[in-house]
């Protein structure tokens, strides 16, 4: 599922994402408060942080889903961007193929099954192989995740933003799931946040945050 | 509990039609006076005396083109208010008196003052629409206030395009509603409409049908109208809703 990222486009692009001088509060609470951190493009950085600390919050303001009381963000002008949440967001009566081929343009000489084969073969590697037709509401917690995986990676992405993929996996497929990413994710722009220190280890570097 | 299930829980049994119908029978045979309760028997003689004239046919015709008329412009518009107002919050404090207002509004002040506006044979174009509106209106935009947030920020994070998103996200999840406010608003249009028109009269209606056999103490003829009255109504709500399950059956089969 990797895409080539030309040369051109390489050296125009911004080393890393330079988050500067953030702050967040709700309210009375402050999330963070004059936080920066360089993010460097073309490898998977983790997000450590204990529970509760705002690493799900520093992800929502990287991802332009909310917007900081101050402080910027630079590096991801014009990034197309794919993320798995917390929880799956899945289209609950729509097939698990379905899902996944939603969020990648048809174009207009592509036919209805296009795709098919990659997906599949995605699916399989997680251990979904034959659920490509199952509805998103029959399938378990843990199989509604590695469909959300899957459609993240079959996006066409730049940057792709990891919110505690894994937990609700059994040890098995954490395991596949997590060989798949970092197959699929080699070479690119990946931020992941995690309190595992496993994970993370596994996954690519770790970055203990302290706001 | 699924829909096949409670479905068939609200199906309507014959055996308990046909008490009904004995009920009927026996209380007007009681009375024994048809002008004050007719059998029946006699509707249904009546009625079949009716269905070959083409007097019936004609005024089935007027008011069923007229009610179905405001029905769907109302279904049409009320989707297209309840789409802008949950877009512009401007539009949606503009719209909420007047929808209230329609609401609050008794059908018969209604009726007088159209009736001051607008030719009769016209009225019940208006009074359904009128009707039925408000009802469109406030289950779609329910409908799209209950849209899970979390997938129209999953839409926003993989980009998706406006028509994947209807198709997608929107559809699915106010169709339930839409489905819900034509099944109120169908049954409410065919009770308003024909009411509009007894008070208005237009030439050749089921209003003006109904009117006559007051006037004329034509019991009879008064419930034998009644019968078809409510057989429209039901006819109309079952085709229409059938429409709307088939479009979503389509929908779904197309993913």
């Amino acid at each position: 599922m990797r895409e080539q990222t030309s040369p051109k486009r390489a050296i125009l692009e911004p080393a890393a994402i330079e988050i500067q001088n953030l702050s967040k509060s709700y309210g009375d609470h402050t999330v963070f408060r004059d936080f920066s951190l360089s993010i460097p493009h073309g490898t998977t950085t983790c997000l450590m942080a204990p529970s509760g600390a705002g690493k799900t919050t520093l992800l929502r303001i990287l991802m332009g889903l909310e917007a900081p009381d101050e402080g910027r963000i630079v590096g991801m002008e014009g990034k197309r961007i794919s993320a798995v949440f917390q929880e799956p967001r899945l289209c609950e009566n729509l097939s698990a193929f379905a899902n996944i081929r939603l969020v990648r343009k048809r174009r207009l000489w592509e036919r209805r099954r296009e795709g098919r084969e990659e997906i599949s073969c995605a699916m399989e590697q997680l251990g979904l192989g034959g659920c490509e037709r199952q509805t998103v509401r029959e399938m378990s917690g843990g199989m509604r995740q590695r469909v959300a995986l899957i459609r993240a990676l079959y996006a066409r992405w730049d940057v792709l933003f990891l919110d505690e993929p894994f937990q609700g996996l059994d040890r098995e497929s954490r395991e596949m799931a997590m060989d798949y990413v970092r197959r699929s994710s080699a070479g690119k722009t990946v931020v992941l946040v995690t309190h595992s220190e496993e994970e993370a280890a596994r996954m690519g570097h770790a970055v203990h945050l302290a706001f | 509990m699924n829909s096949t299930t409670h479905s068939r829980k609200n199906k309507i049994k014959i055996w308990a039609v046909a008490v009904w119908l004995l009920i009927w029978q026996l209380v007007s045979m009681w009375i024994g006076q048809e002008i004050l309760l007719v059998s029946p028997a006699a509707v249904f003689v009546r009625l079949l005396e009716l269905v070959p004239e083409g007097e019936f046919w004609r005024s089935i015709w007027f008011s069923l083109v007229r009610i179905t008329g405001g029905f769907f412009s109302a279904a049409v518009f009320g989707i297209i208010a309840a789409g802008l107002a949950v877009r512009f919050r401007r539009a949606e404090e503009f719209l909420r008196p007047f929808v209230l207002t329609i609401k609050a509004i008794p059908v018969a002040s209604f009726v007088i003052l159209v009736l001051i506006w607008v030719p009769s044979r016209n009225l019940s174009v208006v009074i359904s629409f009128l009707m039925v509106f408000p009802i469109i209106y406030t289950n779609v935009l329910e409908g799209e206030r209950q849209m899970d947030p979390k997938l129209m920020e999953m839409a926003q994070v993989f980009s998706l395009s406006r028509p994947v998103r209807l198709r997608y996200l929107y559809l699915p999840q106010i169709l339930p509603y839409f489905r819900t406010g034509c099944s109120v608003g169908l049954g409410l249009c065919w009770k308003a409409g024909v009411a509009a028109e007894v008070i208005g009269i237009p030439d050749q209606s089921i209003g003006e049908q109904l009117y006559n056999a007051k006037v004329y103490l034509d019991t009879p003829e008064l419930f034998a109208w009644t019968i078809v009255i409510i057989m429209l109504s039901f006819l109309f709500e079952r085709f229409f809703l059938w429409l709307i399950d088939r479009v979503a059956t389509i929908l779904e089969r197309m993913r």
